[in-house]
């Protein structure tokens, strides 16, 4: 699984940090994410999903794993 | 094929319990995706009451949130309608709402705003030194939950404590439904007043804070600074007190949910999620117009309508939500609309849910008894505002 975070389209609500702030931090200058951790385990598969279907620009992109 | 439309029903107001939105949206939900709705005067509208088809539209291109296309959902007569002012971005579309935004957002990330938890801590901890002195008896909302949000942002901009109180007074007045033309004129020029003195003061003199950031930034002129900094008054200050003031109310009145709360703080965070989702006090909702004829939710809506996004009526829709008439703070399944959804998300929500996380925590910490002082059916509701929550809450506990 990996995630992909698009700074140009994210308009900085900050629900992936609030969901995940392992995973996502949010820039000082213009609050845009930033992944932290592009492959977290498997076990998160769950709160990223959450993530997605939250983000509400569409920046988050998740590429599960084939098969997964 | 499309159903036949129904009648255009007004926005349904009419609340038989203080917690749930009107009545009238149940069977609207149930009934349609989109609702044909008669906005003040008779034009022509819609109403969105359902989860899946708010979030569809706060993030669809073809519709505005530029101030001169929207029309009030509820008759006022505070309509103003020409284009916003320079700096106030909530209600343009990108790229200007961006440019602005852009600027902004990184003093409101959620590691920043829980930077901020001493000093809001500090702030509540006064203001409950204050209800303490009042004693029992005290009315919560003028000593407690509207003088918390308002000390908060004007620390963090730098306004005064001198000028804070009138700019509540006319913040207050521009959210009142009721006010009237000369009022509502009043209190505007009252605020405009206040940002041409201060904002070119700053600008000679900027401070360690938000606004002096934002000056030393160098990318606003004047005018966008005043515009910028009315946005943030005005976006924080009632809407943060009255969901604090309708949080407390509703565990009140809820006592095995704060039972549940006090026997485990580690619930806050989900609790302050739930309350939003539950008490949604953005009651006239989110509205956007439309640019050009557009297919949406099996409708043509036609170029230049108004859709009103019913926040109450989306964030209890059995679609999305078990129990959804239930205030459960245990709940994990957020994702609630109550701060509103795409790009013009709540810019303040970070900080707004360290206020109430805050702030409950230190009210029923200090004052673990404390009670309503009348009973419950006698506070008075504001159905008159743009922010609901109660005008006043009578509290005493056992000293
Ligand atoms: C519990 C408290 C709050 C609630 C319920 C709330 C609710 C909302 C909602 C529903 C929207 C979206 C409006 C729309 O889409 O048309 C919004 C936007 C906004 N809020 Fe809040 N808000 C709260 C606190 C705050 C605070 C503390 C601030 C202070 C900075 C703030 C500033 C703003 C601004 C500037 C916008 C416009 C954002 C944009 O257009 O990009 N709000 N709020
Ligand atoms: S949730 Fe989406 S829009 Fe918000 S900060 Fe994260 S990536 Fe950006």
């Amino acid at each position: 699984m990996r995630i992909t975070a698009n700074r140009e389209v994210c308009c900085s609500a900050g629900q992936c940090t609030l969901i995940a702030p392992d995973l996502f931090d949010q820039s000082d200058e213009d609050g845009s994410v930033v992944l932290l951790d592009a492959q977290p385990g498997a076990g998160r598969l769950d709160v990223l999903r959450e993530i997605v279907s939250r983000c509400p620009s569409g920046a988050i992109r998740l590429e599960e794993d084939p098969g997964a | 094929m499309a159903d036949a439309l129904h009648p255009p029903v007004s926005l349904p107001t009419q609340r038989s319990c203080p917690f749930d939105p009107p009545d009238g949206y149940s069977p609207l939900r149930e009934r349609e995706r989109i609702t044909r709705m008669s906005y003040p005067g008779g034009t022509p509208g819609w109403l969105v009451t359902r989860y899946a088809e708010a979030k569809e539209l706060l993030v669809h291109k073809s519709f505005s949130a530029r101030q001169e296309g929207i029309i009030s959902p509820v008759p006022t007569e505070l309509a103003y309608d020409g284009p916003a002012a320079p700096g106030a971005f909530a209600k343009t579309d990108d790229p200007v709402h961006s440019k602005y935004r852009k600027l902004i957002t990184g003093f409101f990330t959620v590691r920043r705003t829980r930077q901020l938890a001493p000093m809001i801590e500090r702030i509540v901890h006064e203001q409950l030194d204050d209800l303490e002195k009042a004693g029992p008896g005290a009315d919560l909302v003028e000593v407690f939950t509207e003088s918390v949000p308002s000390r908060v942002m004007c620390e963090m901009i730098g306004v005064p404590e001198s000028e804070r109180k009138s700019l509540q007074r006319h913040v207050e007045t521009t959210g009142r439904l009721s006010a009237t033309v000369p009022e509502a004129l009043a209190a505007v020029s009252a605020m405009s007043g206040f940002l041409a003195r201060f904002v070119p003061a700053r600008m000679d003199d900027p401070r360690d804070d938000v606004l002096g950031d934002l000056i030393r930034g160098g990318q606003l002129t004047e005018q966008e600074l005043m515009g910028m900094t009315a946005t943030l008054i005005t976006g924080a200050f009632d809407t943060t007190g009255n969901m604090l003031a309708m949080g407390v109310y509703a565990l009140l009145e809820h006592p095995g949910e704060l039972a549940k709360l006090k026997e485990d703080p580690e619930l806050m965070g989900a609790a302050v999620e739930e309350l939003l989702r539950f008490l949604t006090i953005s009651h006239l909702g989110a509205s956007r117009w439309a640019l050009e004829d557009v297919e949406f939710a099996g409708r043509t809506v036609r170029k230049g309508e108004v859709v009103t996004v019913a926040l109450p009526a989306v964030n209890r829709d059995p679609e999305r939500y078990e129990n959804p008439d239930q205030l459960d703070i245990g709940r994990t399944d957020h994702g609630h609309l109550g701060l509103g959804h795409g790009v013009h998300q709540c810019l303040g929500q970070h900080l707004a849910r360290t206020i109430l996380r805050v702030g409950y925590e230190a009210l029923f910490d200090r004052f673990p008894t404390l009670r309503l002082a009348v009973p419950a059916d006698e506070i008075p509701m504001r159905d008159d505002f743009v922010h609901y929550g109660p005008g006043s809450l009578p509290v005493t506990w056992e000293d």
